[in-house]
């Protein structure tokens, strides 16, 4: 036993036989609720818009070390599988910021009663699928035109 | 002590409780950090979106011009700053609550580290860009 607090959780059945007891809260036994959904995605939310800067960086440091570098960079960003991509980094922060203004929100002591919670949590829900589609559309469409434009200038890249 | 005078009943110094640490002796701090760049990511962040805009599609000396100018220069590197400074606070806390025993130690530092590189290599880049337009290429 590596850790005191695991001891805490030795117990014994009616037949006397030692059982480690479950540790509260273990997921199965509550009833679903939307909160408890959203409470986790921010956090993998947080993860996913991590790894997607990390992304932007490399994205800058190609832009930095040159055309060469750069013009791969853009078959990742012009690829549809990249695109998916960057609309999933896209969406993945906007869920972010809606949850962390809605943490701020708390912290500052407000819409954190139960009935307020569950009438919250939709809206964010909405207004994350809508900004994220709004946005995701708009940047798509104005990179497509420019390189559709740049495609009948006839300049390479 | 006189039953009639207001007290708190927590076994805790008057000095502990005026300092407001808690057990841990730190926290506080912590708290603030996630808060406080959690709040200057947003106009940072809703800069960037604009800028991109600006960028879709671009071409590498569109892009080497763009990130060439000053207040581009100045707001990319706040927000890569601030941005990865946030991601290090924030992922602390999640391998805080999820990595345990041995891993726990281990998990922080490369956490630390990592995120610590990212932001460099970003502000790097960002210097890269201003020298490049400076010189013309």
């Amino acid at each position: 036993m590596q850790d005191i607090r695991k001891a805490l959780y030795v117990g014994s059945r009616s037949d006397g036989t030692l059982i480690q007891r479950p540790m509260s809260p273990h997921l199965q036994v509550y009833r679903y609720r939307l909160s408890m959904v959203l409470s986790i995605s921010n956090r993998i939310t947080g993860v996913i818009a991590t790894a997607g800067a990390a992304l932007g960086v490399f994205w800058l440091g190609a832009a930095a070390k040159g055309p060469k570098s750069f013009a791969t960079a853009r078959k990742v960003t012009g690829n549809p599988l990249g695109q998916l991509v960057l609309v999933g980094w896209l969406a993945s922060v906007v869920y972010h910021t809606v949850g962390g203004i809605r943490h701020l929100i708390w912290d500052a002591g407000y819409r954190y009663d139960k009935e307020e919670l569950n009438k919250d949590g939709p809206v964010a829900v909405g207004v994350t699928a809508g900004v994220s589609t709004v946005l995701a559309a708009a940047l798509l469409a104005v990179a497509g035109c420019r390189r559709s434009k740049r495609a009948k200038a006839g300049k390479v890249s | 002590m006189n039953a009639s005078v207001p007290h708190i009943e927590v076994m805790r110094s008057q000095l502990g409780r005026a300092r407001g640490l808690g057990a841990g002796h730190s926290g506080v701090g912590h708290w603030w950090a996630e808060r406080v760049s959690a709040a200057s990511l947003l106009p940072l962040s809703t800069w960037f979106v604009v800028q991109m805009f600006r960028l879709g599609g671009a071409d590498h000396a569109e892009v080497v011009k763009w990130g060439g100018k000053p207040v581009n220069a100045t707001m990319l590197a706040a927000l890569i700053i601030t941005t990865f400074y946030h991601a290090q606070v924030g992922l602390q806390v999640i391998v805080d609550d999820y990595v345990h025993g041995k891993a726990h130690l281990p998990t922080r530092l490369l956490i630390k580290i990592g995120t610590s590189l990212m932001g460099l290599l970003g502000v790097f880049a960002v210097i890269k860009l201003v020298v490049r337009s400076g010189s013309g290429k």
